[in-house]
């Protein structure tokens, strides 16, 4: 029977000014950005940032609770493989997130709505 | 220095299984920069979670990706359970592995098949796709699909594998086992295939690991990462390792592929000898969960990483699939940098790329 | 490291018999498990509407009073969801698929005149009885007031 070392996943809620800095922590511990996704639930996105721990296969999520109207800094200057996740939550869900490295000005989905599954026009 | 241009590479391309398009600027023959851009066939998959409830919704995700089509159901199936805080009944999840692993190898037969055809060895691609179709029939009479099984439901399978299916399995395996031998004496030895593998599209266990690549692109780089150890459905009871090589170079993608094709017909043994004898094969869920869970499977392609949020609504908030081959694109773009132009289309055919996963 | 290391097998190929099937002229041999189409033992159906909402790509209606079941087979994925949900066990998987056609269509299958003729009968018999014991209960209710309004006296 092969051993099984597999920690609860973590949540951490954060603030969005925490973001840049626990990012930064996170790869210096040595750790993988598995994933980033924005959400959009009850008027709010929700952006998480997952980061793989590959020696005990842990995965640790950064949780930031933001306003449609508020602008996100780009994780890419810290994590460049970020930027094809920071350019779908932009172009997918409309989030704003400022100096992405390679911005792809919605060209990277090539499709014909704008944001489809962030907020609706008339929201907003 | 030469003068650069830019080359659109696809959505249309023979090497390219499926629309991927990228930017390709060059200066004479080879390549500075890659710029991918995808959403050919953008399906809104995710933004299907408005309309459909928790139950249809194991159909529908199943049907992301016509190859690791088991891996995405089991995966939604599993979050759904974390949610609920269920554990499905032990059988259902040996009868989840051995499905998991013949949809491995029958995935990376396929892959193998297409990268003889990348490198131009007709023969090689008609004798990779012929083994696949016995494992294909496998499937067929376990399941009743041939890639789409529809067998996951959450909370356990429909499905249950009877004692002489699990014997026939059991000894069809070791028939495929013995043609591949013919096959891996091919890849790994005849110096064709190594002349046109070796040394091309080198990614190192640094960079690898820095440009989050995920499955065999990232094990082919020395990482030793793989999702089933985690030890989610039975893969805590079986014995294996994964396995590693250090060049980094699309000769040991193809080497830890061809490789993980014996792996899991060593597992697949290995769970027929395990699995326990009852005749429970799923528990029922009911209601409209509350709760949120990130699940990691290893697809054949990769580490997925599967999302569910749930307000105990009849409809989800939101699903979100990290697929393997999105991950690997940051990987790609890297190998692609100094690449031939000619040696463009083999790299991109070794990282797997399965773009209708990648967008959903 | 050698050239041709794959020559003997791709001459043995030479003389092996096709691993194909000619299809059209040898018939298609399906498994037991084969998800083909769904099929309808339509008299067995009570109309309950559970295939409908099971149905992940809505190709399924029922009209309850009609005795109609109606499938588009072209947005049918054949997942078998609604076989798995039916009470009655009147939909099944069959082993064969759908023929292609040019363009997508509805097909309807409709209860035999029998087994309308009974459910409409029984129909009209419950409604009957629905409205005698409606009219019962008025009646006791009316008793009941009218005793209320003595006592009140």
């Amino acid at each position: 029977m092969a051993e099984v070392i597999c920690p609860e996943n973590i949540l951490e809620e954060i603030q969005l000014g925490e973001l840049l800095p626990t990012v930064m922590e996170k790869k210096n511990a040595g750790m993988r950005l598995a994933q980033a996704c924005a959400a959009f639930i009850d008027g709010k996105f929700e952006l998480s940032y997952s980061f793989s721990d590959d020696k005990t296969y842990q995965l640790v999520t950064l949780r930031v609770v933001i306003d449609p109207s508020e602008e996100v800094p780009s994780i890419t200057e810290i994590v460049p493989q970020a930027v094809f996740y920071e350019n779908e939550m932009k172009e997918l869900f409309g989030v704003k997130i400022q100096m992405i490295t390679t911005d792809y000005k919605d060209k990277f989905y090539r499709i014909e709505e704008v944001a489809p599954f962030g907020p609706k026009k008339e929201d907003a | 220095m030469g003068k650069r241009s830019i080359i659109p590479y696809g959505p249309q391309h023979p090497v390219l299984p499926e629309p991927i398009h990228i930017d390709l600027v060059i200066e004479d023959e080879r390549v500075i920069e890659a710029i991918p851009s995808v959403g050919f066939i953008h399906r809104g998959l995710e933004s299907l979670v408005d309309r459909r409830d928790i139950h249809q919704l194991t159909y529908v995700i199943e049907r992301t990706c016509g190859i690791c089509s088991f891996g995405h159901g089991m995966g939604y199936c599993e979050t759904m359970e974390d949610i609920f805080g269920v554990e499905v009944p032990k059988r259902a999840k040996f009868l989840r592995t051995i499905w998991f692993e013949l949809s491995r190898m029958h995935s990376h037969l396929l892959w193998l098949g297409l990268l003889a055809d990348a490198f131009g060895y007709e023969n090689l691609f008609y004798q990779c796709w012929r083994i696949r179709e016995k494992v294909l029939d496998l499937i067929e009479m376990t399941t009743g699909g041939r890639v789409i099984f529809s067998v996951n439901k959450i909370g356990g399978v429909l499905k249950d594998i009877s004692p002489e299916h699990l014997r026939l399995i059991d000894s069809s395996i070791d028939d495929i086992k013995a043609e591949l031998e013919v096959i891996k004496k091919t890849f790994i030895e005849d110096s064709t295939v190594q002349s046109r593998l070796r040394g091309i599209g080198i990614i190192t266990k640094e960079q690898a690991h820095a440009l989050g690549c995920a499955g065999p692109v990232a094990r082919a780089s020395g990482i030793r990462c793989d999702m089933r150890k985690r030890g989610y459905e039975a893969y805590q009871f079986l014995d294996f390792e994964p396995i590693i090589s250090d060049a980094g170079d699309c000769f040991a993608r193809c080497y830890c592929r061809l490789m993980e094709v014996f792996q899991s017909i060593d597992l697949i043994h290995q769970a027929i000898g395990m699995i326990p004898d009852e005749t429970d094969i799923s528990i029922d869920v009911k209601g409209n969960p509350t709760g949120e869970s990130f699940i990691r499977i290893e697809q054949p392609r990769g580490e997925a990483v599967f999302y569910v949020k749930a307000s105990g609504k009849p409809h989800i908030d939101r699903f979100r699939l990290r697929t393997p081959t999105f991950a690997n694109l940051p990987g790609l773009c890297e190998m692609l940098k100094g690449a031939e132009l000619s040696d463009v289309g083999l790299m991109v055919v070794t990282i797997d790329p399965c773009i209708s996963c990648t967008e959903r | 490291m050698s050239v041709l290391k794959y020559a003997p097998e791709a001459l043995k190929n030479l003389f092996r018999p096709p691993v194909t099937t000619s299809y059209p002229f040898k018939p298609f041999e399906p498994a037991d498990r084969t998800r083909g189409r769904i099929e309808i033992e339509i008299d067995q159906c009570i109309g309950c509407g559970m295939c409908v909402r099971a149905c992940p790509s809505s190709a399924l209606t029922v009209d309850k009073n009609a005795g109609k079941w109606t499938i588009n087979r072209f947005d049918c994925i054949a997942c078998g969801f609604c076989v798995e949900k039916c009470p009655k066990k009147c939909l099944s998987m069959q082993q064969f698929y759908q023929e292609p056609g040019p363009e997508k269509n509805e097909v309807t299958y409709t209860k035999s005149p029998e087994v309308l003729a009974e459910e409409a009968r029984k129909r009209e018999e419950a409604a009957k009885k629905a409205a005698e014991a409606k009219a019962a209960m008025e009646a006791k209710k009316a008793a009941e007031a009218a005793a209320a309004a003595k006592e009140e006296k």
